[in-house]
C-alpha cells in the first residue's frame, strides 16, 4: 500500500491530484464521469465579488497541442457562490478551494473575507495571473510590488491556507514567488496560461474576440516544468504545479521537478476521467519504483 | 431521466460515404444507449494529430437501443471532421455522450414542421422518427444547395410528409427553404417549428416564426472545448446573458435568443 498523502501548509490532501480552476466548473459538472471524493482537491471556477458576463464569443482557438481561451472570468459572483453553489458542493468529501479574483485590492480582500466564513472552504487560490481581464488579474502578478501588495492585504484577513496562483508572463517567476512568500503566502500554484494569439490568415482577423488569450495544454508543459523547478529552488513553501498535464507521467515530471501537488486543467476537456487515471498511474509508478510515500518524489530531480 | 454522461470507446461498424462531403458513421456502444433524444450530441476524439487537440461535436442522427448503436451524420467542415471521415470499420472511436439538451418533444395533438439544412437534417430525421406523432402531423422540409448535396432520407419517409428545396432547383422547389410554399403560405397550420442548419437559415425561420407567434426551437453550433459545461467557451449571447451552447443548449427556444 503506497502513501499518496501530501501537505500544502496545514492542508492535508489524500493525494497530490487536484483539478484546476476554470476547467472543472464547480465539480458538479464532472460528477457523471468521476468520483469527486477521489480527488486530492478541486479548485472551482474563478470567482469575483460581482457577477461577470465574461468576454464575447469567440473565446477559444485550437492550437497545436493546446488551445487559447479568453473566457474572461465569467461567473455569477460571490453571493451566488455562497448562497447557491456552496451548499451543494460543501460535502463532496474533497477539499474545495476557491479561485479568488478582483480588479482592485479591495475586491480581493472583501471576497476573501466572505470566503473565510465558509467552514468547508479550507483554502483559497489567489489568482493574480488571469490574462483575460482588462483590469486587475494578471496586472497584479507581473511585478513584485503589486503581487506583494495584494498578498499582504489578503493575508491580513485570511487565516486558512493561502495559495497564490502565479503568471508565467514574467521575466523571473522565482522573484515573484519569493515576493509572495515574503508576504505570508502558504503555497504558490503555477503556471496560469501563457499570453498568446491566433490569426485567421484567410480573413486577416484575430480568432479571439479579445485578440489575445491564454495558451494551455501540452504545448506549454516544458515551460511550466522549468518554472516549477525554478520556483521550487527559490522558495520554502510548497509548489503546486500545472500546465499541460495529460497523464501520470506528466504529473510525475512536475513532482520530480519540485511540485508537492499538481492540477489537471485542459486535459479535462479532452477526458474528464484524467485525474483518476493520474492518481492510479502515480500509485503504479510508486509500486514499480518501491516508493512508500509520494513525498519521496517531490523535488527528487537528479542533476 | 437521461442516461449519465460517459467517456466511451465505440467500435466503428460502418463508415458510409453519402455524397461528396457527408458520411454516415455507425458506432457500436459497449454501454446501453438509453433515452437519447434528438438535438443531443456526442463529442468525439480525433486521434493521432498534434494539430487537432480538441474533440469535435456531432449531432446524433439515430440510435438503436436494442443493438446499442448510434449513427452520426458527419459533414467535412475542417481538419477534424475530415480526419474522422477517414476512419475505417473496426476502428475504436472515443466519444463523450450524451451531451446537451434535446428538442422539446411535441404534444400528442401537435402538427409540427421540421426544417433541416445541410447536415442539420440529422436531428430533424431523428425527431421525425421518435416524436410519437402520426405521419400526417409531421412535415419535414429539407434544404440543400443542389441535389448532389442531398442526403438520402428514404429510410425516414414513413414518419411524415417530406418536402425539398434546393438553391439550383435540382431537387424539389428552387430556392431556400424559406421560399418553399409550405413555409411562405402554410405556416399557420403548424403548432411547433423545429430547425437545425446554417445560422442564416435558422435566423430567417426564427424571424418568421416570431412574427407568426409560433413555438420555434433552433439547434445552435459553436466552437467547443469540453462539451459538458466546464470551459465556458461555446457561449451564445442570449437575453439572459452568456449561455453555454453545450449544456444550456444546443437547442434554444427563439424567445430566449437575441435574434
Amino acid at each position: 500500500m503506497v502513501n499518496l498523502g501530501i501537505k500544502i501548509h496545514d492542508l492535508y490532501l489524500k493525494n497530490p491530484v487536484m483539478t484546476a480552476s476554470g476547467t472543472c466548473g464547480f465539480g458538479e459538472e464532472l460528477a457523471d464521469f468521476i468520483d469527486l471524493s477521489a480527488l486530492g482537491g478541486l479548485v472551482v471556477k474563478g470567482t469575483t465579488l460581482k457577477h461577470r458576463e465574461g468576454n464575447a464569443y469567440p473565446r477559444m482557438a485550437e492550437t497545436p497541442s493546446g488551445m487559447l481561451n479568453a473566457v474572461g472570468l465569467q461567473n455569477k459572483g460571490a453571493d451566488n457562490f455562497i448562497s447557491n453553489i456552496y451548499p451543494r458542493i460543501k460535502d463532496l468529501n474533497t477539499h474545495i478551494i476557491v479561485n479568488v479574483n478582483g480588479s482592485t485590492i479591495e475586491d480581493y480582500v472583501t471576497l476573501t473575507e466572505r470566503l473565510n466564513e465558509l467552514d468547508k472552504i479550507p483554502a483559497i487560490e489567489l489568482n493574480i495571473s488571469c490574462p483575460n481581464v482588462k483590469e486587475g488579474g494578471m496586472a497584479f502578478g507581473i511585478s513584485c510590488q503589486s503581487a506583494e501588495a495584494v498578498v499582504k492585504a489578503v493575508r491580513k484577513v485570511y487565516d486558512k491556507t493561502l495559495i497564490v496562483k502565479l503568471s508565467p508572463n514574467v521575466t523571473n517567476i522565482a522573484e515573484i514567488a519569493k515576493a509572495v512568500e515574503g508576504q505570508g503566502a502558504d503555497s504558490v500554484s503555477l503556471i496560469n496560461t501563457l499570453l498568446g494569439m491566433a490569426v485567421n490568415a484567410e480573413t486577416r482577423k484575430p480568432v479571439l474576440s479579445t485578440i489575445t488569450g491564454g495558451l494551455s495544454g501540452p504545448a506549454i508543459k516544458p515551460i511550466a516544468i522549468r518554472m516549477v523547478w525554478q520556483v521550487y529552488n527559490a522558495v520554502k513553501i510548497p509548489v503546486i504545479g500545472m500546465g499541460g498535464i495529460m497523464n501520470a507521467t506528466d504529473a510525475l515530471e512536475f513532482m520530480i521537478a519540485g511540485a508537492s501537488a499538481i492540477q489537471v486543467g485542459t486535459a479535462l476537456f479532452k477526458d474528464p476521467t484524467t485525474p483518476i487515471q493520474i492518481i492510479d498511474g502515480i500509485s503504479d509508478y510508486m509500486k514499480r519504483h518501491k516508493i512508500q510515500s509520494v513525498n519521496e518524489i517531490i523535488g527528487s530531480l537528479q542533476c | 431521466m437521461c442516461m449519465k454522461k460517459t467517456v466511451t470507446d465505440f467500435v466503428l461498424l460502418e463508415n458510409k460515404q453519402l455524397n461528396n462531403d457527408n458520411f454516415k458513421l455507425l458506432l457500436q456502444s459497449p454501454v446501453p444507449v438509453l433515452d437519447i433524444l434528438p438535438g443531443q450530441f456526442i463529442n468525439i476524439e480525433i486521434k493521432d494529430s498534434s494539430e487537432i487537440f480538441l474533440r469535435r461535436p456531432f449531432s446524433i442522427l439515430d440510435i438503436d437501443e436494442q443493438n446499442q448503436t448510434i449513427s452520426l451524420l458527419v459533414k467535412i467542415l475542417g481538419r477534424g471532421s475530415k480526419k474522422l471521415t477517414e476512419s475505417v470499420a473496426g476502428q475504436i472511436i472515443n466519444g463523450i455522450f450524451p451531451l446537451g439538451k434535446s428538442f422539446t418533444l411535441p404534444e400528442k395533438t401537435d402538427r409540427i414542421l421540421l426544417i433541416g439544412g445541410g447536415s442539420g437534417v440529422a436531428p430533424m430525421l431523428f425527431l421525425a422518427k421518435i416524436c410519437g406523432l402520426s405521419p400526417e402531423q409531421v412535415t419535414v422540409l429539407i434544404g440543400a444547395k443542389t441535389s448532389f448535396d442531398h442526403i438520402d432520407v428514404s429510410a425516414y419517409q414513413s414518419f411524415g410528409r417530406f418536402l425539398f428545396a434546393s438553391e439550383d432547383g435540382s431537387l424539389g422547389e428552387k430556392g431556400y427553404v424559406t421560399n418553399h410554399p409550405v413555409f411562405t403560405n402554410e405556416l399557420k397550420q403548424f403548432d411547433k417549428i423545429y430547425t437545425c442548419g446554417p445560422d442564416l437559415m435558422m435566423k430567417a425561420i426564427a424571424k418568421k416564426a416570431a412574427e407568426e407567434n409560433l413555438f420555434c426551437e433552433v439547434s445552435l453550433e459553436n466552437m467547443m472545448a469540453c462539451g459538458f459545461g466546464v470551459c465556458l467557451c461555446c457561449v451564445e449571447d442570449t437575453k439572459a446573458g452568456h449561455k453555454c451552447v453545450c449544456t444550456d443548449g444546443p437547442v434554444f427556444n427563439i424567445n430566449d435568443l437575441k435574434w
